[in-house]
């Protein structure tokens, strides 16, 4: 049994759709007959990689002048919803936009929002979502139970990416109607951080700090290690809160997945809301003081020790290599 | 200026939740906190209206039943009084039916500026500032990390993947905010004292003028089939550090060719 259409709402530019919207678009092609895509922008920037991974239609709303996408997006989906030419199901990645868009889409629709999502089955003409609780060690499978649009937020990295190899989508312009003093929020002025190395959520290898770190300038250690390891340095909620590093750094429950080959967790004692973030890696190393910190309970190599003193002789060793 | 912020009492993080097996809920019968996250918008809240040269900070709050206890520690940060929508027919609401409530009371108090935290600590949807801003049909940014207001509008560092974009948006509207972005003062012995006699107005669901099928299980369009244990990551190796403990680091990077 598969649903009708389902659209997924892609992020990304002409160079490359996000890895998100490519694990999205692989796991919709499994959900429904017809797959298509929404983007905030030039539908023709992306139709050669939307139809790669399976996308039949790109409906582009066009350049939206700076607007935040969340009011104008989603009042554009509504509109064709109520005009009958819309999906089954929409799909979003967990992102800044992706939340604004399902959230305001909600409200147009009267619909409810599954978030959380890492898993998606089509059950009759339903669909059931798999959301983590309690930091993963629980899941709970929530069912859609009213007729209409089914608004799915759903993690990074949940599933695998495969490209359809499909030819160049087709492009339609999605309208976006008059959004009133809604719409007002319009971006006036873009700041990039400058950031070396692989990204947070791309990287092969992740160096994590936390609390044991004991003051935030260890935490430059970290990123030592990670630029030595050529992986990208992240960070656990409690630094995060405590100022030490920006929110971009934080691995967790609130913050970014990771699922990195190597992932080491430096002063980190584990909590559930930082193990839901990241033990999905590959390979787990923990250095933390505490033999009964709960990060001990998912790693593949456990240090029971002191992060000022195996760090700085790690690095040295690596630096002698 | 006046400021509604939006908190939330949880279950303590530290001392992880369970379900209800019968109702398929958060148990919420142990003594509930005031959700870290959202102490953030409540200093920011007490900052904006400081910086206004006056005004006040109206809190509100939606639960099952009449917990005030996370209620209180943000009183006895500062905020004015609170309106808290009590009625057990709200157990099961979904993000949405949340988000409809709380702008239900919003839109009485009639503020300039809504605060709340971007997801809370213990159902992490992450959707319900964004909805109530749709519910009242007002502008909203999330992921705030700066606010400054200057007459009928604000200027908004709002976080993004690469940095910040500076976002300009007219009032009245709904921020929310990440952790860490101020720093939430803890409430002075004067404060708790203070807190005591401030207004706390709970309200039922009939109070605003809705009715008990339009929230809790059968307002939400979501039901919840199953809950299963995930599968466990089985722990390996586990040395205690004699001095040498990065050379069996340097093996495993080795053994994984991470190096």
């Amino acid at each position: 049994m598969t649903l009708d259409t389902i659209w997924v709402y892609a992020e990304g530019d002409s160079d490359a759709l996000s890895s998100t919207t490519q694990e999205l678009l692989t796991k919709a092609r499994d959900l429904a007959d017809t797959v298509a895509v929404v983007y905030a922008g030039d539908g023709d920037d992306i139709s050669d990689h939307a139809g790669e991974y399976g996308a039949e239609t790109v409906y582009a709303t066009g350049d939206l002048e700076g607007a935040l996408v969340g009011v104008p997006v989603a009042a554009a989906i509504a509109a064709a919803v109520e005009t009958g030419d819309g999906p089954d199901a929409v799909l979003l990645g967990t992102s800044y936009d992706g939340r604004d868009i399902a959230a305001r889409l909600s409200v147009a629709l009267d619909a409810t929002v599954i978030s959380n999502v890492v898993d998606i089955e089509v059950d009759g003409d339903s669909l059931v979502g798999t959301e983590p609780i309690f930091g993963g060690t629980s899941d709970i499978k929530t069912k859609f139970t009213a007729d209409g649009v089914k608004i799915l937020l759903v993690r990074p990295k949940s599933f695998e990416a495969e490209p359809s190899g499909g030819d160049s989508a087709d492009v339609e312009d999605l309208d976006v109607p008059d959004l009133g003093s809604s719409g007002g929020a319009t971006v006036t002025n873009r700041h990039a951080e400058e950031s070396e190395g692989p990204k947070l959520d791309e990287a092969a290898l992740v160096v994590a700090g936390g609390r044991g770190l004991g003051q935030a300038e260890s935490y430059e250690m970290v990123e030592q290690l990670a630029a030595k390891l050529k992986g990208a340095a992240g960070a656990s909620r409690a630094i995060v809160d405590a100022g030490w590093v920006p929110y971009s750094s934080q691995v967790g429950q609130t913050g970014k997945v990771v699922k990195p080959s190597v992932y080491i967790a430096a002063g980190i004692s584990g909590a559930t809301q930082h193990l839901v973030g990241m033990k999905g890696s590959k390979n787990i190393i923990a250095i933390n003081k505490d033999p009964e910190a709960p990060i001990f309970g998912v790693a593949d190599l456990g240090i029971v020790g002191d992060v000022h003193k195996v760090i700085p002789k790690l690095l040295e060793a690596l630096e002698a290599r | 200026m006046k400021v509604a912020v939006c908190v939330k009492q949880i279950p303590d993080p530290a001392d992880p939740g369970a379900l209800d097996p019968e109702t398929r809920t958060l148990k919420r019968d142990v003594k509930l906190i005031l959700d870290e996250s959202d102490s953030y918008g409540v200093e920011m809240a007490l900052q904006l209206v400081d910086t206004a040269g006056g005004g006040e900070v109206v809190l509100v709050s939606m639960a099952p039943n009449s917990e005030r206890s996370g209620l209180s520690t943000a009183l006895a940060m500062g905020a004015d009084s609170a309106t808290l929508v009590s009625d057990p027919a709200l157990v099961g609401s979904d993000a949405l039916t949340t988000a409809k409530i709380l702008a239900k009371v919003i839109g009485e108090q009639s503020p300039d500026l809504v605060i709340a935290g971007s997801e809370s600590s213990d159902g992490y949807t992450g959707t319900v500032p964004e909805q109530i801003a749709g519910v009242l049909g007002w502008p909203s940014v999330t992921a705030a990390k700066a606010v400054e207001v200057s007459g009928s509008s604000m200027n908004v560092q709002r976080q993004t993947d690469a940095g910040y974009d500076e976002v300009e948006c007219p009032l009245p509207a709904v921020i929310s905010v990440t952790a860490g972005v101020v720093e939430p003062r803890y409430p002075s012995f004067k404060g708790i004292m203070a807190a005591k006699s401030k207004p706390v107005e709970e309200k039922t669901v009939a109070d605003l003028g809705m009715s008990a099928d339009q929230v809790g299980w059968a307002g939400s369009g979501q039901e919840v089939v199953s809950v299963v244990d995930a599968p466990v990551r089985e722990a390996g190796e586990k040395i205690e550090d004699d001095g040498e403990a990065h050379l069996k680091i340097i093996d495993f990077l080795e053994s994984v060719k991470a190096i």
